[in-house]
């Protein structure tokens, strides 16, 4: 993992000291809410509808036991005893006390972390899959590039007042689990015939009120040229992206609206300017350096028999069953990648415990090499399993309720915080998500449903990626009365699709009966061993919008 | 985010978060800001809405409170005869739905 330098920590250090210096400003009335306002987005703290949130960056979704125990310490001394996994793979905090905010970044910053990039209209932290290093068929682990963006656009002077905040995934395999076009700038890593690697990029994706998958502008940048390229790609949005109007703001509106052709010329010809001057050219030694960080851990030396895994996966069915759902194939024989699924049938999708924190950190360091990892899908993932240490985990899981089986299956939602606690929020997300998870709560009938993605917005913001989901589910304010419209067929992947509007809204009331008519509609029509989406995409909306509505 | 006052509304309060928490408080009709919706002083009217709105948005009381609005409040049975009318203000007067032990209503309920 990345161990911070010097100027990491300094920096860091001093940001705090800033911050405890502008809140105690603000507290003595030196400084006005909106002079102040600004300085503590720059450092995640938001206004919520009960409370102020911290939002606290994981970068690239990476943690290291002692960071997760910090997490749960903050949890319990500055909060009410849990913390909320997001989409950002970012964790967030919904009642510290603003007066409290410095000690608790001091506390965080002991551990090398902070609220840095987690909000304003800067490069926002870096996301990456979160296999990253573990799956087999890797081309690069992602985690080296992300490292290298996070340290060129921390806190970059001709970045930080953009038109909006800007979000870049890099994904180093041929699944996306990063999402990457839907970024406003996406990096798929690549290797050519000759064994070079380079990076593939994809510009001006995004959710919110006007979703667009990013467009390919180019197909192979090498490594030493990609920060002149992606300070080539910033500053012709920074140029030319909107400032009048906040929701034509986002660069996929730029490249929506003068097409990739243009797009890609005018970033082209930047990058020209750029490389001409050779001044930010990535040394090799530098990249080496960050690399050296991410080599792959001391792994054994094992083989993929372990009778006494065999045994307990025909002894044990539960076992087997959360095997089966929550266990991916790793790159070195005898480990695995285990999911924690942090949707609990009923529960709320990505909340953790300050126990489950502890519990999770303690399995992490006996068992998987000290690392955790936070998903998009707001799950944790312990990368590095032996896997004759799979039952030790999964009894350790049971025992802090981490166990259920149900990774990428219907209960498996993502949800954002909604109305429950979010200020920009039309709609509860989180009771939807609870009542369908109750709905399908039957493990069998979940798996005999088989993978199926369900996502919900509260609002239009999209932070539960709805229009991603195969089944979206986004929240509406009509006179204060809350209503759910449905879409199909969208997917984050690498053949990435925006959902289709089924139709009019539903009420509270109804919405969970309508995604339920949807499930038994794909059953119906589905062939042998089609998935959701497959389905969808072979007979399109009419069956579906018949079930929900009757016929026309 | 929803909006707050709709047209042709009639009773309203008006409400804030506290600065050193983030607390949800109302303007009272003793001219201070509390925790419990059922202190808030209610107006009739768009006009006593206003001048609502500019006595709690004073100097004074914007270095202890942010984000100052009106919302619209319905009569009722309840509480000191209104509730707010829209589900985000009943939200904030009472905590998160999908967790009762916490905000205001973990408050009342123990």
């Amino acid at each position: 993992m990345y161990r911070y330098d010097e100027f990491d920590h300094a920096m860091v250090r001093q940001r705090v000291e800033q911050f405890r210096d502008q809140v105690a400003r603000r507290m003595s009335g030196e400084l006005e809410e909106d002079a102040f306002k600004p300085l503590r987005l720059m450092n995640g703290v938001y206004l919520q509808l009960h409370a102020y949130m911290l939002r606290v960056a994981i970068p690239y979704g990476t943690l290291s036991s002692r960071q997760m125990h910090q997490l749960a310490h903050i949890a319990r001394k500055y909060d009410r005893g849990y913390g909320h996994f997001t989409t950002r793979q970012n964790i967030q905090y919904n009642w510290p006390a603003l007066e409290a905010i410095p000690d608790l970044l001091d506390e965080l910053a002991e551990v090398e972390m902070h609220a840095i990039q987690t909000s304003g209209n800067c490069i926002r932290n870096v996301t990456a899959d979160q296999y990253a290093g573990a799956i087999d068929g890797e081309v690069e682990d992602p985690r080296i590039i992300s490292e290298v963006i996070r340290q060129w656009s921390t806190f970059h002077p001709e970045f930080s007042f953009l038109p909006r905040k800007f979000k870049i995934a890099v994904s180093g395999h041929a699944n996306d689990r990063a999402a990457i076009r839907f970024h406003d700038i996406g990096i798929a890593i690549k290797k050519d015939s000759a064994g070079a690697i380079g990076y593939e990029i994809h510009v001006g994706g995004g959710l919110g009120r006007s979703p667009f998958i990013a467009k390919k502008i180019a197909d192979f940048v090498e490594p030493q040229k990609l920060l002149a390229y992606l300070e080539a790609v910033m500053r012709v949005y920074n140029q030319l992206g909107r400032r009048d109007n906040s929701y034509k703001a986002r660069i996929k509106i730029l490249v929506h609206e003068i097409g990739a052709e243009e797009m890609r010329a005018r970033v082209e010809a930047e990058f020209a300017k750029i490389d001409a001057r050779g001044t930010l050219n990535l040394p090799n030694e530098e990249r080496q350096r960050i690399a050296s960080y991410f080599a792959p851990p001391e792994f054994e030396t094992l083989t993929d028999d372990c009778p006494e895994f065999d045994a307990k996966y025909a002894e044990d069915k539960a076992f087997a069953q959360w095997i089966k759902t929550n266990i991916v194939a790793h790159k070195m024989d005898g480990y695995a990648i285990v999911n924690i699924s942090l949707k609990p049938i009923g529960g709320v999708p990505g909340d953790a415990t300050d126990v489950q924190m502890d519990r999770i950190a303690n399995i992490a360091k006996a068992y998987s090499l000290d690392e955790i990892r936070v998903t998009h899908e707001q799950n944790l993932v312990l990368p590095h399993v032996r896997k004759s240490d799979l039952y030790v985990v999964y009894e350790a899981l049971c025992a802090a309720d981490l166990h259920t089986p149900n990774l990428g299956l219907i209960s498996d939602q993502i949800a954002c915080p909604g109305l429950d606690y979010c200020n920009l929020a039309n709609a509860r997300s989180i009771p939807v998500a609870q009542e369908i998870s109750e709905r399908f709560s039957d493990l069998n009938r979940q798996a005999d449903i088989g993978e199926l993605h369900i996502k919900i917005s509260g609002c239009i913001n999209a932070c539960g990626h709805h229009h991603v989901g195969n089944i979206g589910i986004l929240g509406v304010d009509k006179k204060g009365t809350e209503f759910y419209q449905l879409t199909l067929g969208g997917t984050p992947d690498e053949n990435a699709a925006i959902g289709d509007i089924t139709g009019p809204a539903f009420t509270a009331d109804k919405v969970v009966d309508a995604v339920e008519n949807i499930v038994e509609t794909y059953m119906l029509e589905r062939k042998d061993g089609e998935k959701f989406l497959q389905t969808y995409r072979r007979v399109g909306m009419a069956p579906f919008k018949e079930r929900l509505y009757g016929a026309e | 985010m929803a909006q707050h006052v709709s047209k042709g509304a009639r009773f309203h309060a008006v409400t804030a978060n506290r600065l050193t928490d983030g607390e949800v408080v109302y303007f009272s009709d003793q001219g201070t800001w509390v925790e419990n919706f059922s202190q808030a002083v209610i107006v009739d009217g768009a006009e006593a809405t206003e001048a609502l709105l500019e006595k709690a948005k004073t100097d004074g009381f914007l270095q202890v409170v942010i984000d100052v609005y009106p919302f619209e409040v319905i009569a009722d049975e309840t509480a000191n005869g209104f509730n707010p009318a829209s589900v985000r203000e009943l939200i904030r007067a009472a905590g998160p739905t999908v967790r009762l032990d916490l905000g205001k209503q973990a408050a009342t309920s123990s």
